[in-house]
Order: C-alpha cells, then sequence, then structure tokens
C-alpha cells in the first residue's frame, strides 16, 4: 500500500469512526451518557506530515473536522498514517499496540486524563453493541460472577441484585468426569457449588457498612497539623473524589520528593475480592509499580510448617512444600482403606475457594467404607460428618505423637523396609533419635503422653491402626498441608515428621498418600486459564507468576518496581516504629532460598512516610495485632490512604480514605479457585473447572469505583494515566485475557460475554494425570503435570528424583545440613516443646489455657464477617448477645465451670499482649486445657484506646505471639499461645 | 396429585449453614407479593440450625439438624389463621403477608416454633418452600440447590408415594406427637433424639497399656441384654439409639485372658464411661 494510499484510508476511517461514535450513540443510551462525561477536544494525527481529524466533544454532541485544531485539550499521535491504520483497524492486537508504545511510535499529548477518557470512547464504540446477560423471566436477568467461595449466578431487577445462586448447568455444558471405584461410578452433580462466604455476597454489597463516598480524617490538614496519633479514634467527613485524588496524588509526590522513593509502603490484604483484573496482584501491583512503592512480602501464614520444614525432607518448594495432588482422588476413593485427618479440617476450610467440591466427593469415601481419624485438639466438623475416632491432642505437641507412632512401627516392625532401603536417606539416624540411641530417650508412647494428652495406649493402637492398612494421611486440611499444627511453633517439626512417617508408608504406592479427597480430581488440567496470582494485568513478572505463562500470552508492557526494598507483612509495625527489621522472605524456588535475610531499609532505602493500603482488614490476620495499631499512630508515618470497600477493622486508622466497589459492580474474568503461583492447579478441587466472565451486574454503589478507575484516575493526575490503562478499560482487559487462554479456542467472545461461563469438558480417561509420587515409588521419571522443580533443581538426570539434594526423601535433610545454622531446625527433625506453651512454667501459672485459633469456616479472611452480613447470624460463626455480635470461643465444660462462665456467657480472653471479649461456647468438643477460637476477624473494635484497650469486636490475633517459629524463619505460630479466661461482667479492666 | 416433601438426611448435613444463607439472600430485602414480605436482615431463623452434641471428650459426635416450617397437612397456623394461611394443593402452606397483618396468633400457633413474629411488620412470617420460584418454573428451593452434600431434597410425589419412600428409607418427622402431619421428612433422626454409652478397654496384661481390641461388650437392663458389640482397634465401643434417660443399665465385658468387668449405670444422656481396665485372668 502506497503512502498516498495509507494516508486516504486513514482520513476515510477518521470520518468512519465519527460516524460510528454517532451511530452508536443514537442507538445506545449508555454510550450517549459516556459521551456526555465532559467537554473537551481530542485530536487524532499522525507525526510524519501534518493530517488527522479532531472530535469536539460538546455536551454529549460530536463535531468533527477533518484536519488540526489549533488547540485540542488531547492529541493521540501516531508515527505515520499505516501504523494509524493498522493499530485502529485491529483492536485486538495488543501486542502491536505495546510494541509501537514501547518504541514510541505512538504517543499522547495533553491531559493525561481525557487521553484515557478518549480511549474509553473508542473502545465504547465497539463495546456497546456488545450483549450480556440472559433474560431470567419476570423482569430479572441472570449474570454471571466469581466468589472465593465459588461462582455464582446473579439475578438483576431494575438494577438491583436479587439473589444469587450456584450456577446449574445446561444441556451444552461439558459432562463432567466419572470415577470407577470398588464397583460403583461416582458422577457429580453438574452444578457448581458455593461456601457460605460467597452466597452472602449479596448481604455484603449492600451492607450498611459499604464506603459509598471519599472521606478525610476530620483532624487531617495535609497543609497542616496532620495529628497522627488521632487515627483509629477520630472520624471522618465526606470529601469529593477530586480533593481525595488530589491529596493523595500530591502525597505520592511530596513523600517521593522529601524522602525517597520506597517512602510509600504497599499493604494489601488477600481475598476481599475475585478477579484477574482488578485484584492486588493485578490492578494494584500495576500501579504501585508504576509510582515505586516498598513492597509487602507475603509470609506462607497457611503453610508455614510445610515451607520451613517439611520441604527439607522431599523438596516441592515451588509449591511451599507441599506435593501436588494428581491422581489422588481417584487412587483414594479406589484403593485407600483410612484416612487420617491430622490438623485437617477440611469441611471447614473446602481446600481453598472450593465450594463444597470435596464434600461431594469426602461423602463418596464414607459410602465406601473408608474409615477416618481424626487428631486435633478440636473435634472437628469433618468428624462431624464422617464419624471415626478422635484423638485430642495438645496444641502444638503433635511432633511428639508422631515421633512415638514412629517407634512402634520400628519397635514392631511394621514400616515398609524396602521401601525406606530404595528410596530414603538417613534413617538410621533418624531410628536411633527415635529408639532413644542418640539421646538415651526412647521416644515411645509413654514418653509422648504427659507431653501431648494423648494416652500410651492410644498412640500405640493408632501406629498399628494406621500400619495395618493402606492409608492416605491427611496432614492439614488441604491434605498435603495448611493445618492449625503447621501455625505453631513446633509447625516445622510437625510438617518435617509427616513427610518422615508417610516415607515410611511407602508413600506413592496404591493407596498410600497424602490427601483426603479435596485436591487431584481428574479434571482437565492441560487447559490453560491464569489464576490470580499470574498477576492478571501487572505486568509485573518479578512480583507475580505472570513470566511463567500470562506475560507471553497475553501482551502488556512489563512494569517494573524500581523500589527494592520489601518489608513482611508479619513485621509491618515494627518496621514503621522502629525504621528498621530484619527478616526471611519468602523466595520458593530452591530450598536454600529461605536461609537469606534480608533487611529493611536497604543501604541508602527510605523509611515508610506513607501507607497505600489496600482491600481488607490485617487485625484479624496478624499476631499480636496490638502492635499494628500503635504502629499507625506514628507520628512517622506520615500519611495513610486506604482503599477498601468496607468501613471495617483497618479502615478507620486512614487519613483518606477511597471507596472501592465490590466486584459485582465492575467488569472481571476469573476461574472459580484458580490462583495459579505457588498453588499450582488448585482447581484441581474442582469437579468442573467452571471460567466466569464476572459480568458487571449492577452500577457501583454510591460514589464508589472500581479499583482500575481508582487507580486510573490516580496515575492520571501523576501523568501515568495511559501508561497505566494501556488505552483500553477493564472489559478490554477482560476480552484480551479471554484471547489470551483456552477458552477463546472453545467459544467465542460473544457467546461467552452472552452466556457469562464456560465449563471446561472433563479430561478423557486415559489422559487424566497419573498418581502423585507413583513414578517415585515405582523408581521412574517424573510424570505429574508440574513444571517444577526447576530443571536446575534435579541433582541427576532431568525428572528423575525429587528435589532433594540426594534426590530421596531425606530422614536427615542435606539442605538444613548444608545451612546448619538454625538449632530450632537440626537437619534430624527432634521434639522440641513449644516455645509458649505448658512447659513456659512462669507464663503457664498465670495463663493456663492454650488458644487455637483456626482457619476460618464461614468467612474468608475478613470476607464475609462483620460489615452486617448475614454471615454474622449463624451461631457457629458469632453469637448475639444484647444485641451485639460477639466472636466465639470453645471452652471444655470443667474449664468453665471453674470461672463460673455458662454457655454463650461473655467472656474476656487475655494475656500480656492483649485482651477480647468473646461468647463462650461450652462444649465437649475441646478438652480441658484448650480453647478453641477462629483467626481472621474483620471487626477491630477497641473500648478504649487503640492498641491498648480490650476489644469486642473478636481480634483473637490481638492475643497471640508474634515471635516466628524459629529464630531463622520468619514464621507464623499463633498457635502456641497461653491465655486466661474470664466471666466479663462489662466493664473495661486493662489487661 | 403430586405435592411438595423436603428430605433432610441429618447424616449428610456438614453445617455448612449455606440453606440458612440462601434463604436469607432470597427473602432478605425482597418482597414477593402473594407470598411473603421481605425477611428481616437479622433476628429471623426461617431455616435454623440446631448443633446436637452427644458424649464426653473424646467420645462425641456432633449433627446438625436443620429446621423450617414443616409445611403439615393438619397445621395449627391454617386453623388459626382463619382465612390468612392457607394450605395450596401442592401442599405447600403460605401465610399471606397482606391478610396475615397483625395476627401474632399464627405465629403462636406453631407447635415447632417455625413461625416467627416480625415485630416492625406485625406480620407472621415463615419459610414459603420457595412458592414463589417453583411457580416459575425453578425445579427445587433455595436450601436444596444450595446444599452440595445431598443433605436437603425436595420431592414433588403423591402422597402415597411418598409414604412408602419414608418406610423404605426409614424417615421419621420431627415430634410426630403433635400431629400435625409434617411434610418435611428426616433420616438419620437417631443422632438427634437417642443416645449413646461408650468406653475404652484397656490391659496391662502385656507389662504396658494397651487397648484390647475385640472384648465383648453385653450391655443388659433389668437382666435383659439389650445390644451386643465389640471393641475395635482403640479397645472402644459405642451402643448407640438408647432412650435418653432410660435410667439402669449394666455392661458387661468379656475378653479372652481378663476377668469379667461389670460397670452398673444410669443413663440420662450420651456417655462416655472412659477408661476401664480389665484385670489379667488370674487362672
Amino acid at each position: 500500500m502506497s503512502e498516498g494510499f495509507q494516508r486516504a484510508a486513514f482520513a476515510l476511517m477518521l470520518y468512519g469512526m465519527l460516524l460510528a461514535i454517532r451511530f452508536t450513540a443514537l442507538a445506545k443510551p449508555a454510550y450517549r451518557r459516556q459521551l456526555k462525561h465532559k467537554d473537551f477536544v481530542a485530536q487524532i494525527k499522525v507525526r510524519d506530515r501534518p493530517m488527522g481529524r479532531y472530535f469536539e466533544f460538546r455536551g454529549g454532541e460530536v463535531i468533527s473536522r477533518a484536519g488540526l485544531h489549533p488547540n485540542p485539550d488531547v492529541a493521540m499521535v501516531f508515527k505515520n498514517a499505516g501504523l494509524a491504520l493498522r493499530l485502529l483497524a485491529s483492536p485486538d492486537d495488543h501486542l502491536a499496540f505495546t510494541s509501537a508504545a514501547k518504541m514510541f511510535q505512538i504517543g499522547l499529548e495533553g491531559s493525561d486524563a481525557l487521553g484515557c477518557l478518549f480511549t474509553e470512547m473508542l473502545a465504547g464504540m465497539r463495546s456497546a453493541w456488545w450483549r450480556f446477560g440472559t433474560d431470567a423471566g419476570n423482569g430479572e436477568t441472570r449474570y454471571t460472577n466469581n466468589t472465593n467461595g465459588g461462582p455464582v449466578a446473579v439475578y438483576v431487577k431494575e438494577g438491583r441484585i436479587v439473589r444469587l445462586t450456584p450456577i446449574d448447568f445446561d444441556d451444552k455444558d461439558a459432562a463432567p468426569f466419572t470415577i470407577r471405584a470398588r464397583g460403583r461410578d461416582f458422577t457429580p452433580p453438574r452444578r457448581t457449588s458455593i461456601s457460605p462466604h460467597g452466597l452472602a455476597s449479596r448481604s455484603l454489597i449492600y451492607s450498611k457498612d459499604r464506603l459509598l463516598y471519599p472521606m478525610k480524617r476530620v483532624d487531617f490538614d495535609p497543609a497542616g497539623a496532620r495529628n497522627c496519633a488521632q487515627r483509629g479514634i477520630s472520624g471522618y467527613q465526606r470529601i469529593s473524589w477530586d480533593e481525595a485524588l488530589d491529596i493523595v496524588a500530591a502525597e505520592i509526590q511530596r513523600v517521593r520528593r522529601e524522602h525517597g522513593h520506597g517512602a510509600i509502603f504497599n499493604s494489601h490484604s488477600s481475598h476481599h475480592t475475585w478477579g484477574n483484573v482488578g485484584y492486588y496482584l493485578s490492578a494494584n501491583f500495576r500501579f504501585m509499580n508504576a509510582i515505586g512503592a516498598t513492597r509487602m512480602v507475603i509470609n506462607p501464614d497457611s503453610w508455614e510448617g510445610w515451607y520451613w520444614g517439611g520441604m527439607h525432607h522431599y523438596g516441592y518448594s515451588m509449591r511451599n512444600g507441599v506435593p501436588g495432588p494428581y491422581g489422588t482422588v481417584e487412587d483414594c476413593l479406589r484403593e485407600c482403606e483410612l484416612i487420617i485427618h491430622w490438623s485437617s479440617d477440611p469441611e471447614k476450610t473446602n481446600g481453598n475457594y472450593g465450594g463444597f467440591e470435596g464434600s461431594i466427593r469426602r461423602l463418596w469415601g464414607r459410602e465406601l467404607g473408608i474409615k477416618t481419624i481424626h487428631i486435633d485438639p478440636y473435634y472437628t466438623d469433618t468428624a462431624a460428618l464422617l464419624g471415626g475416632r478422635w484423638i485430642p491432642v495438645r496444641p502444638a505437641t503433635s511432633p511428639a505423637l508422631a515421633h512415638a507412632i514412629a517407634y512402634v512401627w520400628i519397635t514392631e516392625d511394621l514400616y515398609d523396609r524396602q521401601y525406606v532401603a530404595e528410596r530414603t536417606t538417613g534413617f538410621e539416624k533418624f531410628r536411633d533419635y527415635i529408639l532413644g540411641k542418640d539421646d538415651g530417650v526412647p521416644k515411645s508412647p509413654e514418653w509422648q503422653e504427659p507431653e501431648t494428652g494423648v494416652p500410651a495406649y492410644t498412640a500405640r493402637a493408632l501406629a498399628r491402626e494406621w500400619a495395618s492398612k493402606k492409608t492416605y494421611l491427611s496432614a492439614g486440611s488441604k491434605g498435603n498441608a495448611y493445618g492449625g499444627a503447621c501455625r505453631s511453633a513446633t509447625g516445622t517439626q510437625w510438617a518435617r515428621a509427616m513427610v518422615c512417617l508417610m516415607a515410611m508408608r511407602g508413600l506413592g504406592k496404591p493407596g498410600i498418600n497424602f490427601g483426603n479427597l479435596q485436591f487431584g480430581a481428574p479434571i482437565d488440567y492441560t487447559f490453560y486459564f491464569p489464576g490470580y496470582a499470574e498477576g492478571g494485568i501487572s505486568g509485573d513478572i518479578e512480583g507475580t507468576g505472570s513470566a511463567v505463562n500470562l506475560f507471553q500470552r497475553m501482551p502488556q508492557i512489563i512494569s517494573m518496581n524500581s523500589v527494592a526494598q520489601k518489608i513482611s507483612r508479619l513485621l509491618i509495625p515494627e518496621a514503621i516504629l522502629d525504621g528498621e527489621v530484619e527478616f526471611y522472605p519468602t523466595d520458593p524456588r530452591a530450598l536454600e532460598r529461605q536461609f537469606a535475610k534480608v533487611r529493611f531499609p536497604v543501604p541508602g532505602g527510605s523509611p515508610i512516610r506513607m501507607m497505600y493500603k489496600y482491600g481488607g482488614s490485617h487485625f484479624g490476620t496478624t499476631m499480636n495485632s496490638n502492635r499494628l495499631a500503635r504502629a499507625y499512630q506514628s507520628e512517622s508515618l506520615e500519611f495513610v490512604v486506604n482503599q477498601s470497600i468496607w468501613n471495617e477493622g483497618e479502615t478507620k486508622f486512614a487519613d483518606v480514605i477511597l471507596p472501592a466497589c465490590t466486584n459485582f459492580e465492575r467488569w472481571d474474568i476469573g476461574e472459580w479457585a484458580n490462583c495459579g503461583g505457588y498453588t499450582l492447579h488448585n482447581e484441581g478441587q474442582l469437579n468442573h473447572r467452571v471460567i466466569c466472565i464476572q459480568h458487571k451486574c449492577i452500577e457501583p454503589l454510591g460514589e464508589s469505583k472500581s479499583d482500575f478507575r481508582i487507580f486510573t484516575e490516580l496515575a492520571a493526575r501523576l501523568g501515568l494515566g495511559s501508561y497505566f490503562c494501556e488505552g483500553m478499560t477493564e472489559l478490554d482487559w477482560c476480552r484480551q485475557m479471554f484471547l489470551a487462554t483456552d477458552v477463546s479456542k472453545h467459544v467465542s467472545w460473544r457467546e461467552f460475554l452472552k452466556k457469562g461461563y464456560f465449563v471446561v469438558p472433563a479430561e478423557k480417561e486415559p489422559l487424566r494425570p497419573p498418581v502423585a509420587f507413583r513414578w517415585f515409588a515405582e523408581g521412574r521419571p517424573k510424570d505429574e503435570p508440574e513444571p517444577h522443580p526447576l530443571p536446575s533443581e534435579y541433582a541427576g538426570r532431568f525428572r528423575e528424583g525429587l528435589q532433594t539434594q540426594s534426590g530421596k526423601i531425606e530422614f536427615e535433610s542435606s539442605s538444613l545440613k548444608r545451612y546448619g545454622a538454625d538449632p530450632e531446625r537440626p537437619p534430624l527433625n527432634r521434639y522440641i516443646p513449644s516455645w509458649e506453651g505448658r512447659s513456659s512454667t512462669a507464663l503457664y501459672s498465670r495463663f493456663p489455657l492454650q488458644l487455637v485459633s483456626s482457619h476460618v469456616r464461614y468467612s474468608y479472611h475478613s470476607k464475609g464477617d462483620g460489615k452486617d452480613s448475614v454471615i454474622n447470624d449463624i451461631p457457629e460463626h458469632r453469637v448475639r448477645v444484647e444485641g451485639y455480635d460477639y466472636w466465639i470461643a470453645r471452652m471444655h465444660p470443667a474449664d468453665a465451670a471453674a470461672r463460673g462462665v455458662k454457655h454463650h456467657g461473655l467472656v474476656r480472653l487475655y494475656n500480656d499482649r492483649g485482651s477480647v471479649i468473646c461468647a463462650a461456647v461450652v462444649t465437649e468438643r475441646v478438652p480441658p486445657g484448650v480453647v478453641y477460637t477462629q483467626e481472621s476477624c474483620a471487626v477491630y473494635d477497641p473500648m478504649g484506646a487503640p492498641g491498648e484497650s480490650t476489644d469486642r469486636g473478636g481480634c483473637v490475633n490481638l492475643l497471640t505471639p508474634s515471635r516466628s517459629q524459629t529464630a531463622k524463619t520468619t514464621a507464623s505460630a499463633p498457635n502456641s499461645c497461653l491465655i486466661e479466661i474470664e466471666k466479663w461482667n462489662g466493664a473495661e479492666a486493662q489487661p | 396429585m403430586n405435592k411438595w416433601n423436603l428430605i433432610v438426611d441429618v447424616a449428610r448435613c456438614n453445617g455448612c449453614f449455606n440453606c440458612f444463607v440462601a434463604c436469607k439472600d432470597e427473602h432478605v430485602g425482597n418482597d414477593f407479593p402473594g407470598y411473603a414480605a421481605a425477611q428481616p436482615l437479622h433476628g429471623h431463623r426461617w431455616i435454623d440450625i440446631r448443633t446436637v452434641e452427644r458424649g464426653q471428650t473424646p467420645m462425641v459426635d456432633v449433627t446438625f439438624l436443620p429446621t423450617m416450617c414443616n409445611h403439615c397437612d393438619d397445621a395449627p397456623c391454617v386453623r388459626a389463621g382463619t382465612g390468612a394461611v392457607t394450605k395450596r394443593e401442592d401442599g405447600i402452606v403460605l401465610i399471606d403477608p397482606v391478610k396475615a397483618r397483625g395476627r401474632r396468633e399464627i405465629a403462636d400457633a406453631c407447635p415447632y416454633g417455625a413461625v416467627v413474629w416480625n415485630e416492625e411488620k406485625r406480620l407472621a412470617q415463615k419459610c414459603t418452600f420457595c412458592a414463589h420460584l417453583l411457580d416459575a418454573g425453578w425445579k427445587e428451593p433455595r436450601c436444596a440447590q444450595v446444599c452440595a452434600t445431598g443433605a436437603i431434597r425436595a420431592v414433588k410425589l403423591e402422597d402415597g408415594q411418598m409414604q412408602r419412600l419414608a418406610e423404605s428409607e426409614s424417615l421419621e418427622v420431627l415430634h410426630p406427637q403433635y400431629g400435625t402431619r409434617p411434610r418435611v421428612y428426616y433420616r438419620n433422626l437417631h443422632r438427634t433424639n437417642t443416645c449413646f454409652v461408650g468406653a475404652t478397654i484397656v490391659s496391662r496384661a502385656s507389662g504396658a497399656s494397651e487397648c484390647v481390641r475385640g472384648a465383648k461388650v453385653t450391655l443388659s437392663r433389668d437382666d435383659r441384654p439389650v445390644a451386643e458389640t465389640e471393641t475395635d482397634g482403640f479397645g472402644e465401643f459405642k451402643i448407640d439409639r438408647l432412650a435418653p434417660g432410660s435410667g439402669g443399665y449394666s455392661l458387661e465385658i468379656a475378653a479372652e485372658g481378663h476377668e469379667r468387668a461389670l460397670k452398673r449405670f444410669d443413663l440420662a444422656s450420651s456417655t462416655y464411661l472412659g477408661t476401664i481396665e480389665l484385670a489379667p485372668d488370674a487362672r
């Protein structure tokens, strides 16, 4: 095409664009409203020779002329007509767009904000014609969306959500798998399942605690007195979006100028919404990288013991010390005779995000007569459903019981000698320790009894029962991870002991594996759709899993944080108050990467002067969280902005509050339960993979805005608007992601958008993945569909052996031996009692109750709890006493009687760290001496000064220690916690 | 004429409370004229779930018991309603949200406590079986749709078919003595209304303490055996389906190589007798 022809064609296209804008405005009222948004002049032109067309928007009308406007508000500039033609004619070819942008072949002149608005108008010409949703009769339209409890059908009438339901599949949706086991066929129901916190979303969307307009603390003046010590105390006044965003944009620049890059700290929560576009790892990281910010490092808080301990015996660092679950559902249903749940309550946590998909399969297991045993300080909901023997073990003492089991197996010759000889190393040393040959203390059932509270005869019977049956060990609710036992001072010891015990059983042989039917369903693992930890639109190849797949599949401009320093989530308060911390950041690429200590600040780094908080509250999820309140009131923290959906625990410590909307009020896209990152194939807990376009079901409530829009508008104030959005809207990004995945090979965008979801066909039977560890047990190269360990991590040939130095399961860990610097993690796992527990005599005499705070059942992190949601009416979650919904603490009748506590009476839980009011549930589900509650309360409601007074919101993490499990890890240990309880008479007492 | 029934299997209920949440989701803030006025956000439990706990640490069991309006065929609320409460042809009992205004006696009439008084609206309210959805073509009420474990099933059958199903699946209704002929049936209700006795049998015959597997346990009442069982690998037994408060029992435990042990106890509610150590046979 000659240049002259290109210019003519370009001129024609620009004219066509005008017609398209006018025609769309005529036909689509929503687009007409979009045009009215602002009056401005936008110019499109080429740079090589004067040529173009301008569009003048005036009160919703468009005036346009060929040529150049003398004074446009914004101009979109292309290098030449040929390029402009190519880019404008193929809006889906984002690779061409980003390539041209990176080579400075296109650019924007004038107002960045109007540039974003103009590109939205251009995108709207196309998207205004897209149809979505299904007529559900009665004036209702059915849309789809996703929650962290499962996908939902959303019924909307007259702009209001009427109901949310699981999705019932139709005849066109793919059929599920069938598993043949012991002469029976099992096929899951053709619908999605959902957790209560997802199902309760409507009450959260319309909660009275929604933030509906921007606010500023009444005594915060960015130009004068900031009154930082009033954070958490003073009230708020409503301000406009312009004022709010102007303050934040000005503070970002002021802080960087006055204190240097890195003085902005981005703190964020997980799990308050669902989607690949508007999530902390996606839009939030994209924005933070654009402005430069000190990053928060997440510790593997549900995996702690496995990450810092378990992995050193068998590898799997890229999964935080957790093996893949492939093939285990079928193997378990076909072969297994007994499932031992050890610190495992999958009916409570449902894997994660997994609806009740695992429950369906666990009931299949029950129907097949698979027996269950439950080792836990609490009689779990899983025990309630499945029955079986409950072995109450004292908190943080499980490794002692595990050693006694090994003792029985060794002394009674009940272990797999051949497997131990061929597939493991270091057994002799382990055996000598267990038998007491190296320290004179045989780790017998009698030895463990005073420690664990488990009678020696029960420990012996347990060891024999286990050895007599093909057994799956569900160590933690995930089957091979999680579990309260991994979040205590002995968490690493417990996880390590679990691996060693399974090595003695012949891990990977038929019917012998880790699992509890929660993970490893025979679905299609080869179908590509990204999980949220793949970074969405972040363009962040360092801080997310984007580089693995998504970055190559979905063109986007790379975003890179120039600030090197990081802060562990567990040490945020110290980083602010003390100005320096040292910690061990999570880095799963190799076993020894966790041994590298880092320091904040980095040499020449900035102190934290501004916090940009995104998402839910940390008070319920951080140990000893009174620290956080004190940090917030520090004068050195000059500015705090909180971008939240709800006014919950942490929001009220901000200077400026930016109200975000839920994912029901904006566009997004996501797969059920798929989180990518270091929980690869997390969707393997589902019976059907379901991928949703997350329809914008209703308009944002009040003045709230989507995270993407808030960041775009802030970015525009910093001249970063077009850099941030890359000329795209949220819906454009959803479409880009759709095109990047395998969904687009099966359905068209229009079909997908209209219907809202796609069910991935089940894998054909011969293609189902093989059973985890079977290759290892049989001495073959690895055949599980996971891309790690990294090729360089194999000591021998690629795919042969495990990630350990020997390639075998190591009773004595080579990686810990090479490190050699953590006395609490010796290469050979040894029982070291918890640093806070019954043997901490002085403390125990004052605080004689052991507190266990498990993950929550009816809420998810702070999602679902508080905020006036219907979840609060679930009596297993909170109990209403005199009009206030109190968090629950369960205690044994003997402990209650000794303190005059009645069922559903109010009690004060306290120790030297804090004081919390709960409603007592008096129950035989806990043994004497143990108090069982849950963490992750969303409410923080101090009755006096924040950080010092009693909380009646239920933040039991005010009580838990912030000490790391061992001196050379950064690992939370909330389940090593001593407290006392007293009847609460309503009067404030000092802790 | 096919009529609606609900079947609740308490042994399949994992206590997720989805039925409760779905009921709230459907009815809070939503008026369905002719069917129901909106349910208040807090306080009302048109579906309630009781947690029933039996036994003592470590021998306990826990059952979740969902309860709701029984849509009785001989419903006291219909009589009390005098036209404001109707029994539909499909078996569903509905309180007319307009006609029933101010009629507190409708709530008071229900012996199950399933009708709740809404003070603000001056209205008796309850589970509607989601009749507004069924009439619009839905296949089941919300509570059944969200129950992933299949603990709640809605079936539309002729009464004769339903009776046969109740017999073949050993279904019961709550408090049949009320005589209201409920349409909500339950399976495995014994986990909530009967009790058990259990113990752990150990021995030191071999030196160390050991659980006794296979000990014969005979439970007698008035010297007549009422149940027999054997201990498992943990030396435990559990005899279930006993009547609460049924008074004096005796237990005889016999194991090879040991003297017989006899234990007498009064059964008030589910009881774990603790550890019983058998003495080695002196012979």
